[in-house]
């Protein structure tokens, strides 16, 4: 019975992934081909790892999103009641306290994971984009998190606002991403990097969900087998999961070794 | 958790390329379980955190506290730092007077070699510490005081070389000078213009608190936007003083601390360490050049998968034999099960 109802399943999919006759030159169509073929569901909420996903180096990532949750939702109760109210009320320091500690949390864990993909090469068989993606995000969260300091209203923003202007007017942005002004460091705090923070980091999630996790270094010259860009394509099985990736065997001579 | 049987066994499957899927041995790992339990972790974490530490909030410096303290270093009398840091507001011989872009033209800001960035976006915040920070409030004030209106016109209508003998005069006498039982300052005698009601004026205002809302309000109603009183607080030496005492300061890795105990902007500790070391913590350019250093690692950091030799790091430092330790173990256990040697790569 389940059997049935699994190839039900993958039969539903693959149907919704091929154009109707006639509609092959839909974007429409196209476009929700081309998501299905890149992310099914098996690979875009899998219950299933690879043997080798058995470390707590993986859990880093996980941590990471789950203190960014709560930065957002701590965020969140702070915007519902303005930026006045933590500086007055014991439960809006409360809240902030939480938001803060959930910064920390975030970034010691976002270093730990990067430092943890570092040593694993992790770019490894076309995942530079994550790589990329993922530096990008820890960049942005840098920013979020300097105009949360900014936006704090208090005597370290005061200070911190008029140390950075220097580095910041040096370089010209300042004349267009002035420190010095609360509203407009409040705005990029609350909405803009946020925002940007998320969406760039669903596309990494969305990256590592479509190439998978990526497999442990070979020990020794006899672990690695032939030379990549030469086997890839024969080797590889003719496993639907991966031809339904749209791609993703297309062979390696990107230089990882 | 019991392996499932893939397609490949687990040496096959290690051999297999980077790119391809893994058909390997698989195991149930539940993602969804695992964000509810960290994201639970790290609330109790988060809660214990804020319970125990909590999070600091040292009050904001008002023109206020400046003008009615004495804790600074350039500070005999309550307000003296406050008074000297306007005339030289007035002179046009403070730090935001001669800045620069973005705030105004009269410096030629910092340059990395032969370009200024700084420069070349031009003003784009128009500050004029004189007319903003001292004649402009004075103005205000002047409406109801007759005295302050006559001074304000005889220091306007004088030529800038008279303005500059008053003010260089009076800048040299308050370093001597002593503050009154009426408020006022008490100074050498001397040809200072009009510039003693000026200042004593200024520093009446600003002890009531007037000269706080007289910036701000300069605005709109509904301001948001504090460069100009930060840029006036910053010029003196008051909250420079503070910060030192927080350890804040720029040799003090001020930017990645925070005050109190707390932890700071850890993360920025590599920006923050280019200001200890030559020739940045010294350098008049110091701060683009900190820039340009930081724009090329981190173009490094972002690229890296694409830098041979940084890319291969990775593999000559051995970490990855202890995060996939376990996978290791199994490929080992395999192949003593199969009781053959590893296979050797295909020809």
């Amino acid at each position: 019975m389940s059997t049935d109802i699994t190839t039900d399943a993958v039969a539903g999919i693959e149907e919704g992934a091929r154009p109707l006759p006639g509609d092959e030159r839909m974007w429409t169509a196209r476009l929700r081909g081309y998501l299905v073929r890149a992310l099914p569901p098996g690979k875009l909420l899998p219950d299933r790892q690879p043997s080798y996903v058995s470390s707590w180096v993986y859990v880093f990532g996980v941590i990471t999103m789950a203190a960014l949750t709560m930065i957002i939702l701590t965020g969140a109760v702070l915007v519902l009641k303005g930026p006045s109210w933590w500086h007055v009320s014991s439960a809006g320091l409360f809240v902030n306290s939480m938001h803060l500690w959930s910064v920390e949390v975030f970034f010691f864990f976002m270093v730990l994971h990067l430092w943890g993909k570092f040593f694993m090469a992790a770019w490894r068989g076309n995942r530079k984009l994550t790589w990329i993606t993922g530096v990008v995000c820890f960049l942005i969260s840098i920013g979020a998190a300097f105009t949360g300091y900014l936006s704090q209203q208090n005597f370290d923003s005061q200070w911190i606002s008029t140390q950075a202007k220097d580095g910041l007017n040096s370089t010209g942005v300042g004349a267009f991403f002035n420190v010095l002004n609360f509203g407009q460091m409040l705005i990029w705090h609350v909405l803009l990097l946020p925002v940007v923070v998320v969406v760039i980091l669903a596309l990494h999630l969305l990256m590592v969900r479509h190439r998978g996790v990526v497999r442990p270094l070979p020990r020794t010259k006899a672990d690695r087998g032939a030379p990549q860009h030469t086997r890839s394509r024969q080797s590889s099985p003719p496993d639907a999961t991966t031809a339904a990736a749209g791609g993703s065997a297309t062979g390696s001579s990107d230089g990882d070794r | 958790m019991s392996a499932t049987i893939g397609t490949r066994s687990l040496a096959e499957a290690s051999r297999q390329p980077d790119n391809t899927d893994w058909d390997g041995p698989k195991v149930p790992y539940d993602l969804a379980k695992e964000f509810v339990i960290a994201l639970v972790a790290v609330a109790v974490l988060v809660v214990v955190l804020a319970v125990v530490f909590s999070s600091p909030n040292e009050r904001p410096v008002t023109i206020r506290q400046w003008a009615t303290n004495t804790t600074s270093t350039n500070s005999k009398f309550p307000g003296q730092d406050f008074v000297a840091t306007a005339l030289t507001e007035l002179d046009g011989s403070s730090v935001s007077a001669g800045y620069g872009p973005p705030y105004n033209n009269n410096g030629t800001g910092q340059k990395l070699g032969p370009v200024s960035l700084q420069q070349a976006v031009g003003v784009h915040i128009p500050v004029d510490p004189a007319n903003d920070f001292v004649l402009s409030p004075l103005h205000l004030a002047a409406t109801s005081d007759p005295a302050l209106a006559a001074a304000l016109a005889r220091y306007e209508s004088a030529s800038p070389a008279q303005q500059q003998k008053w003010t260089s005069a009076y800048e040299s006498a308050l370093a001597t000078a002593s503050l009154g039982p009426d408020g006022t300052i008490k100074l050498a005698p001397g040809r200072y213009g009009p510039v003693p009601v000026m200042m004593d004026r200024l520093l009446r205002m600003a002890r009531t608190g007037a000269l706080d809302n007289s910036l701000l309000a300069s605005q709109n109603f509904y301001g948001t936007d504090y460069t100009k009183p930060l840029l006036f607080i910053a010029d003196g030496q008051f909250l420079a003083d503070k910060a030192q005492a927080q350890h804040l300061s720029g040799d003090q890795w001020g930017m990645m601390n925070e005050t109190g105990n707390f932890p700071g902007q850890a993360w920025l500790w590599l920006y923050t360490m280019w200001y200890q070391v030559p020739p940045m913590n010294s350098s008049s350019n110091g701060d683009v050049e900190v820039w340009a250093i930081m724009m090329v690692l981190t173009l490094f950091l972002l690229f890296l998968p694409f830098i041979p030799g940084l890319r291969s790091i990775p593999r000559w430092i051995p970490v990855y034999r202890g995060i996939w330790r376990d996978h290791y173990r199994a490929l080992d256990a395999e192949e003593r099960t199969a009781g053959a040697p590893r296979a050797p790569p295909p020809s």
